[in-house]
């Protein structure tokens, strides 16, 4: 792959930085039972609800919005992205730190900030490299779990 | 369960397979309240976004790979840090298997690094992952 930032345009380059949150959280036993059952958990501590999986907030943490908010994909529009000349999303990755558990009747508080915006050429045209720094803390201020999670405009 | 003073690096960790169905793929979008229509509804996949089935969902995949590390490590440790990347999409009727090994072992600051992976069934890797986890002993 070679790098170059043809479509990465100055105004897009502006949003590098911006954040949104932190939106608080509420873990519930509930949502937790939902989540182990669904990705197939084996440990009792997550199917009984007792301490949320790790990427237990990959769902936890998505923004809540309408119904007439949601596209005709299904996805709501992210609110803490530029404008991008590639418009078909793919998930990128994610990298986790873990710092403490999360148990049922924890509030947590995401804060997420647009860390970068880069090109690269793929093997079937460009693709364009959102990355998002997150971080949750708890109700004490705590760090709970930093996350630096990418998704890619093709 | 694992003690640092038997793990050698290039040690297997038990793998697990996973064929997900229309019911496991609709509860895991709702659980995570993912209303990306590429998850349920075939037409619209194949027509407006060109994918050749339903999608497996990649942070679905990401989880098999922590629960590889999670159910290797039991209690006597703890998971510090994972990361995973999407490689290649996946489809509704595909078999999908998680799996890892020991890259690296740290004897003083009683770390373990984890190579991860999941395969398709033809053997290609999907989503490539890493792990550091802390043991007790």
């Amino acid at each position: 792959m070679t790098t170059t930032d043809a479509l990465i345009t100055d105004d897009i380059r502006a949003w590098i930085g911006r954040s949104e949150g932190p939106q608080r959280i509420d873990i519930t036993r509930r949502d937790i039972i939902k989540y182990a059952i669904a990705t197939g958990q084996r440990q009792e501590k997550y199917l009984r609800g007792d301490e949320a999986p790790p990427m237990f907030l990959f769902g936890a943490d998505r923004p809540l919005v309408e119904l007439d908010k949601l596209g005709p994909d299904g996805l709501r529009a992210e609110s803490l992205l530029p404008p991008l000349p590639l418009k078909r999303v793919m998930a990128g990755g994610i990298k986790q730190r873990y710092h403490r558990k999360l148990r049922p009747g924890d509030v947590v508080f995401v804060k997420r900030t647009l860390a970068d915006v880069y090109q690269k050429q793929g093997s079937s045209g460009p693709l364009i490299f959102v990355v998002y720094e997150i971080e949750v803390t708890d109700a004490d201020g705590q760090l709970v779990m930093q996350e630096t999670q990418s998704r890619i405009n093709r | 369960m694992p003690r640092l003073d038997q793990l050698q690096a290039g040690d297997a960790l038990p793998a697990r397979s996973h064929t997900p169905t229309n019911v496991s793929l609709f509860l895991y979008n709702a659980a995570v309240w993912n209303p990306h229509r590429i998850h349920f509804d075939e037409p619209y996949t194949v027509e407006v976004e060109k994918h050749p089935g339903i999608v497996v969902d990649g942070p679905l995949q990401g989880d098999w790979l922590s629960q590889v590390v999670l159910d290797w490590l039991g209690e006597d440790g703890e998971l510090l840090e994972f990361e995973y990347s999407n490689r290649r999409a996946s489809y509704l009727g595909d078999t999908l298997t998680a799996g890892g090994r020991i890259e690296a072992i740290d004897a003083v600051a009683r770390t373990v690094t984890l190579t991860l992976e999941v395969r398709d069934q033809h053997g290609e890797v999907t989503a490539p992952g890493r792990a550091v986890v802390r043991l007790a002993h």
